[in-house]
């Protein structure tokens, strides 16, 4: 292993800038000249406009231009899109009401963009926009996931009958009926995936620039995948040609899906510096990020198991409500539906899987993939149903997971569910974790709890998921606009360092750190010559982003391939130079050499030899510079089993998370010490969703958590320490051996925990969040 | 407008501000010291912490006409030329970091912190105090770690 390299736990190149207060973020950056922007927001949730008076506006001290969605349609910008379809039961795409980046006539939700007031300063911006006078009639809303396509409600959309998007079936109806109707046994569940706001802790800002020499839009982001911006921007909202416009997303403050997405601010934004001809700031605060980010889960679900009597699954069903909010964000629609269902197997041999889901619209603000997407609620169903089985046919949690999980002799493993898993050994990691948890020891330990009056509970999730995104073919298939490869560029210069451009972005993962071991390890290059650059449509060549646990498994490839691509014409370059034929050199921790001699040279001298070619091979071209491309072979399939030991107090409903365990399969590991911190971060953000984080709208659509002090984020004394160990398999599908490690936590942890509170409580079921008064009330009707 | 005058990071400054204005946004837009960030706007988030007059401040809830006259330290303020304070190097060394959009107020917090509390920190002592900070990247696990290490640094 070269120093640094594969399996190290280096230290991250990137941490330097952001300890000293040099990080880059998109509103640390300024530039001469700039105005700044404000947006006018709908406070209905669902209402006409008859009418918009921005003329006092506009007079306002300092304001430079206040535009409204007239002006917008007029010069043919947008709408906003949605990019993958769905195919309803009456064979129709899904109803894509058109979604106006500023509102024309109609507003659906509250914080519904409806005008940009452009000044001088923020403060004046701000002002200005208090003075827009917008005309509104305010109409019923639609805000109840599980009511919003009953007849009589409200509707939203004249193109969306009853408020629905899609119905999506999926399965064999009738064979999972006729297993239902044999059945031993039939286990159901009713249950709520709670709406969550994702909440990285930078807010959402944008950055416009438009220069009038070379007519090119530069948009400074907060994006997790420039590229796919610029494309759609480009090609669907008009806003510039594609080489016309450049978009530049620096350090990026968290993402987890929130940054993915095509926003109105950002298109108005870009829109807007070239309508001025000045440069435009607009930055979030944390109220517009509640109103405006796209939110996440929000599903209703009746789930039911059929089982024979030895508790094998031989059938499940699924029918699920879900909620994509006033209009369709960028990926939408494949969340509930491809994300979601397709991860319905779990762990397990179910051979028999029908779904419904019913994706319907309401007042309420977009929703769109927010950490795990998707695969979350498929886990938290399947997971928490399963102990629900395991309860009514008298079997051990961990026992009936035993008996049916997909052995690990039986990989590769098609699921019923389209999806092929290519590697696991469930059973490995399910003993692991019940060792690194004391599984043994806590009976006694639930004894003594007792003796202080607490109730100590624990449950098991053992989750798996599909991630490193994606096929392209198949993600065409099933009707995505892209497809979803990677690409890397490795770039030696004439001195010998390396730069990697890579269409990945970094927002927190430690791309700079893990590509980089990457490139040491392949080429031999010390680490401290490597520099990994992201997030600048101008510098890198293209790339779909960061998103689905993809970078490494997917971009981490191309990176290697690209090496490899370097090592093959380094032989040619050092073969010449060497005098020796080129099948005898061999490369090796960065030196090409004379097989069986101690004959050779170094790399860096190669990249030299090729930009300073003075003897050089005949036709070889020039420069040591290569791009490769990737397009993964399959999805990616982490898997493993978290078990989570908590401690309730049945007086106040206070859960108290005593001990967290998780053993995860991720294939191979580049840093350990940045996988352990992905891992970490999941299980809050899970530990979030199962206790703490409800995002609610009133019946009139107001959002009643529109802050930290009304939205309950995790903080330092709501989590534990975590254990945290592996029980790796090779993913035979990917070249490099490893799987996506980033959405992991958020998928596993929220079964885990409800799991123990339903153990401790000794009750069938308790919705997420488990706040304090929904634990006490659990409580007090168990005892 | 008022003029202000006081020291940040052991040099006077001076400028007018809007009586309105945050001291994080004079930091921020005045003086360029971009390190301190703006996490929310309800003075939960703890991402502007700095210290003034040597105590930890959420600078999005002080006025800058507030700060007239005072000892004002932020993250810029910490490093000695090239060498990171020992709080800095403990959250390098423990992965106490993501995307680094929330580390100058934890990293200003946790000061804070071992100038009440010293530099022997047990977990809780670190996790309770933290409440006034959100991270969304590192579950606290690597920064609790860090916060101690680094305190004990500090003694050393």
């Amino acid at each position: 292993m070269a120093e640094n390299g594969i399996g190290a736990s280096v230290r991250r190149k990137e941490d330097k800038r952001f300890l000293i207060g040099k990080g880059n973020y998109t509103d640390d950056i300024n530039v001469a000249g700039q105005t700044y922007a404000s947006f006018v927001r709908s406070p209905h949730a669902h209402a006409t406009i008859n009418g918009i008076d921005t003329s006092v506006a506009k007079a306002s001290a300092g304001v430079v231009a206040v535009f409204t969605g007239d002006d917008l349609a007029a010069d043919g910008i947008g709408p906003l899109i949605c990019g993958v379809t769905v195919t309803s039961d009456d064979g129709e795409p899904h109803r894509a009401p058109a979604h106006p980046a500023l509102a024309q006539g109609k507003v659906n939700y509250v914080g519904d963009h409806v005008a940009i007031v452009i000044a001088e300063t923020l403060a004046q911006a701000k002002d200005a926009a208090e003075k827009v006078d917008v005309d509104y009639t305010a109409l019923p809303a639609v805000t109840e996931t599980g009511t919003a396509a009953d007849a009589g409600q409200p509707q939203i959309h004249d193109l969306a009958p009853n408020n629905m998007c899609y119905n999506w079936p999926f399965g064999d109806k009738d064979a999972v009926e006729a297993a239902f109707a044999s059945a031993h046994k039939v286990s159901s569940l009713d249950l709520v995936n709670n709406r969550m706001v994702t909440n990285p802790m930078e807010p959402r800002a944008a950055l416009g620039e438009y220069n009038s020499g070379t007519e090119e839009i530069t948009l400074h982001l907060t994006t997790q995948n420039p590229h796919v911006h610029r494309l759609v921007m480009s090609a669907f909202n008009q806003l510039a040609p594609e080489h016309k416009l450049r978009i530049v997303s620096p350090d990026v403050g968290g993402g987890f899906g929130a940054k993915i997405f095509v926003y109105a601010e950002e298109l108005v934004v870009g829109w807007a510096c070239r309508k001025v001809n000045r440069p435009v700031k607009w930055t979030g605060d944390r109220t517009e990020a509640f109103l405006a980010d796209a939110h996440g889960r929000d599903h209703v679900t009746t789930a039911e198991m059929a089982l024979d009597e030895n508790g094998k699954f031989l059938a499940m069903r699924v029918m699920t409500k879900a909620n994509l909010g006033a209009y369709l964000s960028t990926f939408s629609t494949m969340v509930p539906s491809y994300l979601y269902v397709f991860l319905l197997a779990g762990q397990y041999t179910t051979p028999l899987i029908y779904s419904e889901v019913k994706a319907v619209f309401t007042n309420t603000a977009p929703v769109d993939a927010s950490r795990g997407a998707g695969r979350p609620e498929a886990t938290y169903l399947v997971e928490r149903l399963v102990d629900v089985a395991a309860a009514d046919m008298g079997l051990e949690p961990a026992e009936i997971r035993r008996r049916n999980f997909i052995a690990q002799d039986a990989f590769p493993y098609q699921t019923p569910v389209v999806q092929c898993y290519d590697s696991g050994d469930y059973e490995t990691a399910l003993d692991k974790a019940l060792v690194l948890a004391d599984h043994d020891g806590f009976a006694a330990r639930a004894e003594e709890a007792k003796s202080r009056g607490l109730l100590r509970g624990i449950g098991l999730s053992s989750y798996v998921e599909a991630c490193g995104i994606a096929p392209s073919a198949a993600v065409g298939q099933l009707g995505a606009g892209v497809g979803l490869w990677e690409s890397a560029q490795v770039r030696f210069n004439p001195t010998g360092n390396v730069q990697v451009f890579t269409g990945t972005h970094s927002h927190g993962q430690g791309h700079e750190t893990t590509f980089a071991q990457l490139v040491t390890e392949q080429l031999g290059v010390p680490i401290e010559n490597i520099e990994v650059i992201h997030g600048d449509t101008a510098k890198t060549q293209f790339g779909m982003g960061t998103y689905g646990s993809r970078s490494l498994a997917v971009g981490g490839v191309a990176i290697a391939k690209a090496c490899e691509k370097l090592i093959n014409k380094g032989k040619k370059i050092a073969a010449h130079a060497l005098e020796a034929a080129e099948g005898d050199i061999e490369f090796t921790d960065g030196n090409f050499t004379i097989a069986g001699t101690d004959k050779g040279m170094n790399i860096a001298e190669v990249a030299f030899n090729a930009y300073v070619p003075h003897s050089y091979p005949e036709g070889l071209e020039p420069g040591f510079d290569e791009n490769a491309f990737f397009d993964p072979l399959n999805f990616s399939f982490p898997a493993g089993t978290h078990i989570c030991e908590v401690e309730v107090d049945p007086e106040t409903g206070v859960v108290d998370i005593v001990r967290y365990s998780a053993v995860d399969d991720f294939g191979r590991l580049i840093n350990p010490m940045i996988v352990e911190g992905q891992v970490h971060g999941g299980i809050a953000h899970g530990i979030g969703q199962a206790l703490m984080e409800g995002c609610r709208y009133d019946s009139e659509g107001q959002l009643i958590t529109a802050s930290y002090m009304d939205y309950a984020m995790p903080r330092a004394d709501n989590v534990p320490n975590f254990d945290v160990d592996y029980a790796p398999t090779d993913p035979p599908d990917n070249p490099l051996g490893v799987k996506g490690c980033g959405e992991a936590g958020a998928i596993g942890a929220p079964p885990a925990i409800i799991n123990a509170i339903t153990n401790a409580l000794g009750v069938k079921h308790i919705d997420m969040p488990a706040t304090p008064e929904n634990v006490w009330r659990a409580a007090q009707s168990a005892a | 407008m008022p003029t202000i005058k006081l020291n940040v990071n052991e040099k006077p400054v001076s400028g007018e501000v809007e009586q309105r204005m945050l001291l994080v946004q004079f930091l921020r837009e005045n003086l360029g010291l971009t390190g301190t960030h703006v996490g929310c706007d309800t003075s939960q988030c703890g991402s502007c912490v700095v210290h003034v007059d040597g105590k930890s401040i959420k600078s999005c809830t002080m006025l800058a006409v507030m700060a007239e006259g005072c000892e004002v330290t932020t993250i810029e303020g910490l490093a000695n030329g090239a060498e990171l304070h020992p709080m800095q190097q403990a959250f390098m060394d423990n992965h106490g970091l993501q995307c680094g959009f929330c580390t100058p107020g934890m990293v200003m917090s946790a000061l804070d912190i071992v100038n009440r509390n010293g530099n022997n920190l047990d977990e809780t002592t670190v996790r309770k105090e933290l409440v006034g900070n959100i991270c969304r990247c590192t579950g606290y696990h690597n920064i609790v770690k860090s916060v101690t290490a680094g305190a004990k640094a500090m003694g050393d």
